[in-house]
């Protein structure tokens, strides 16, 4: 679990990492932009309108992936101290929201033709502009803390905030079964898929290219973080030698 | 035992605790969290007359009637168990058809009627080709002004 936490040795593979991470996202999204705006069909009753869960998918999985990740680190932070796991936080928790609203604004622009409103308070809807609000809470304690001065680790209340927050993550899963709800119920399930394969193929591949080019961003960022650290460590060791010279 | 194995089931525990207290306060929700009430819980006395609800079921097959005011449709909302007719003066989503899900805000009145005062399509989630699907009634016809929600 500690083999990466040497952040020369996670350096050493994020660096070659991100190129190809972020090329064959951006190649994947493109390609199943270009499938599933172009080569496949309208949905037999919506038409066009359909289309739009090429992103919209994509985005909801990765905005509650986004916060099952931040849990994760907020827990290995919590149980093992690991010194990747707040800057891998810090790291994650712009891109989730960003996904998260993504989600929402491509909800709402679908939700306008489809059901004849832009927004109704479901527990679908609800949950996910909760999810929106956890995130933004996140971001608020973890900006401009401590631990951004002293390695990027978390505190211990922004760890707790993360890992609590990931209740969310199964009540936004279930809600459209848990509740009636004006949102569809899952589409895709362990059982199989009710979208026709005809449509479903170009949603592979955007799902994939976005999750890749989340990855691409996470890494950018830790790396960032990482190289902030070190900046702001080196200020302060000539600091402290101008110090004992003067 | 070492700390962090301390802490590890410290943390568990708090997760268990706190997944509990979200599932316990999920299931309360239950039916206030719902976004709307199905035909058979309003036949089962769930509601009372002239409280504000949203009464939400699949549009009976041939059940739509446009009234001689022109503006008014009335139909049968049914969930399969139970089935409530619904009256709406307005402009339906396109997505409104019949053998379709919908969504009524309104008001039910003490002869059985729901009147609403907005409705909203609901879509289910199955996706597929045009040519696979069973085309609706709506879209067979030609398009001219009568290929709206109702032929």
């Amino acid at each position: 679990m500690h083999a990466y936490a040497n952040p020369t040795r996670f350096l050493a593979i994020a660096k070659p990492l991100t190129p190809w991470l972020l090329g064959v996202g951006l190649l994947l999204v493109l390609g199943g932009a270009w499938a599933g705006l172009a080569l496949v069909p309208g949905d037999y009753k919506q038409g066009e309108t359909a289309r739009i869960l090429y992103v919209h998918v994509p985005s909801a999985w990765l905005g509650m992936g986004g916060w099952t990740s931040l849990a994760v680190a907020g827990l290995a932070q919590l149980v093992w101290r690991h010194p990747l796991a707040g800057i891998a936080a810090r790291a994650i928790a712009v891109p989730g929201m960003l996904f998260t609203a993504l989600c929402l604004a491509t909800g709402s622009i679908w939700g306008k033709p489809t059901w004849g409103t832009w927004w109704e308070w479901d527990g679908r809807m609800t949950s996910m502009l909760v999810l929106l609000f956890l995130y933004a809470g996140f971001i608020a304690l973890t900006t401009g803390d401590d631990g951004q001065r002293q390695g990027g680790s978390l505190s211990r209340g922004a760890a707790i905030y993360a890992l609590v927050g990931a209740i969310n993550i199964p009540i936004i899963n279930r809600s459209v079964v848990w509740w009636n709800s004006l949102h569809q119920g899952p589409s895709i399930t362990l059982g199989g898929s009710s979208i026709d394969n005809a449509l479903l193929w170009p949603l592979g591949l955007t799902l994939l290219g976005f999750s890749l080019l989340f990855g691409a961003i996470v890494l950018m960022r830790m790396r960032r973080i990482i190289a902030d650290n070190r900046v702001a460590a080196r200020l302060r060791r000539l600091a402290d030698d101008e110090g004992t010279g003067a | 035992m070492k700390a962090k194995h301390q802490r590890l089931i410290l943390a568990l525990v708090a997760l268990v605790g706190v997944a509990g207290a979200g599932v316990l306060g999920a299931s309360a929700l239950r039916d206030e969290a719902a976004y709307f009430r199905t035909p058979a819980e309003v036949k089962a006395g769930k509601t009372e007359v002239g409280e504000a609800m949203r009464l939400g079921g699949m549009v009976a097959k041939g059940s739509i009637e446009r009234q001689s005011d022109g503006v008014t449709i009335r139909f049968v909302a049914t969930d399969g168990k139970a089935s409530v007719p619904v009256q709406f003066t307005g402009i339906v989503p396109d997505l409104f058809a019949e053998e379709s899900g919908m969504v009524a805000d309104g008001r039910m009145r003490a002869d059985g009627t729901f009147v609403a005062d907005r409705i909203l399509a609901k879509h289910d989630e199955r996706y597929m080709p045009p040519q696979m699907g069973e085309m609706p009634k709506n879209m067979k016809a030609p398009k001219d002004v009568k290929a709206t929600a109702w032929p």
